[in-house]
């Protein structure tokens, strides 16, 4: 019974944040992307368990606050072991209340998968992918931001 | 413009030293001399029956790097004997990263009963020198008349989550290609791993 309670409350809880959290390819991603056209998206990559990651955070929930108006959009993309989807990320979701959107990513291959992000990529994280298809720009970084950084960053890559 | 020239320069400057720091593959590695995690200092001239290594940089703190410390030990169990034995260095600022001091990996290494040597690197030093990005990260090294040569550097399979149906052990394979008298075929991969925790500068 009390493992039925705790469900319920947990479900309540996620639900109230509305954090949805699902598994994503980056072929899923370069798709939805890509249909963006004119619209610039910030993508972080980072995990639960990366304490600079997790620090940067806030700031990426503040561009998409500040940039609600504009054609913009930020997707935090989740290293986390699928595997800890329901156990890690979800209530991690929760728990900080984030309100961007939040993927686990979904290949079995880093191999693949980090050079298909960026060729330069060593996989450390955080990492931060910008793009804007209309304006042509694609820009990765092996990094944590400030938000100064962030905001000075995307400001220089796609001009207005 | 100032800024933008100013911001060009950076971007140069990165550049450059993101292409300069450690070690490519057929580059001569350097020997050093670190605590191992039972008081005595280790170099890899030390073991002398070697006919190469496996350098594991790592600490104990990153997940990946525990998911991974099975998989290490067993490297040393199957290769130490025939000449590859690991030695794995602790990339972590013990300040930076508190989890990561001298004590906590005697901690470690005790209770998980590391059959290798575990070595802290006080100023990132070999860190730098090897060019270790993230953790785990190995570089394979084969004892030749010239010196340690790098064979190999990357990650230890393309299995973080032990749920890939196509894993490619890329240490094993490399080791097992070397003890043939080959080269390895696949000389350099990534991973995702955890940042290095890198000693805070001092502001003057």
């Amino acid at each position: 019974m009390k493992k039925y309670i705790v469900t319920f409350l947990l479900v309540l809880a996620v639900n109230v944040v509305n954090a949805q959290v699902k598994l994503l390819t980056l072929s899923e991603l370069e798709q939805r992307v890509a249909k963006g056209n004119d619209t610039t998206y910030v993508v972080n990559f980072w995990a639960t368990w990366c304490g600079p990651c997790v620090e940067e955070l806030p700031y990426f929930e503040r561009l998409n606050v500040e940039n609600k108006k504009k054609p913009f959009k930020v997707i935090l993309m989740s290293l986390d072991f699928k595997s800890k989807l329901q156990k890690d990320v979800i209530p991690f979701v929760a728990k900080h209340q984030i309100k961007s959107e939040v993927y686990v990513v979904n290949e079995s291959d880093q191999q693949k998968f980090i050079d298909r992000v960026d060729k330069n990529w060593s996989g450390a994280l955080p990492a931060t992918l910008i793009i804007n298809t209309a304006k042509k720009v694609r820009s990765f970084h092996e990094k944590d931001f400030t938000y100064e950084e962030l905001v000075k960053t995307i400001s220089t890559l796609v001009k207005p | 413009m100032k800024k933008l020239i100013l911001a060009c320069l950076t971007l140069f400057v990165v550049n450059v030293v993101n292409a300069q720091t450690g070690y490519q593959v057929g580059d001569l590695a350097a020997d050093f001399n670190l605590k191992n995690v039972d008081g005595k200092n280790v170099s890899l001239a030390n073991y002398k029956n070697a006919k190469g290594y496996i350098v594991v940089f790592t600490c104990n703190t990153c997940p990946v790097s525990k998911a991974y410390e099975a998989r290490v030990e067993a490297l040393n169990k199957l290769y130490a004997a025939k000449g590859y034995p690991v030695v794995a260095i602790n990339t972590n600022d013990p300040v930076a990263s508190p989890g990561d001091t001298y004590a906590k990996m005697q901690e470690r290494a005790k209770e998980k009963n590391f059959s290798f040597a575990y070595l802290e690197d006080p100023d990132h030093i070999n860190t730098k020198k090897y060019g270790a990005m993230r953790t785990p990260h190995v570089f394979v090294l084969q004892k030749t008349v010239k010196g340690n040569e790098v064979a190999y550097i990357g990650a230890i399979d393309n299995d973080q989550q032990e749920a890939n149906d196509q894993r490619d052990n890329y240490v094993q394979n490399a080791v097992n290609q070397l003890l043939k008298g080959e080269k390895p075929t696949v000389v350099s991969t990534k991973a995702i791993g955890c940042t290095i925790k890198w000693k805070k500068e001092v502001s003057r």
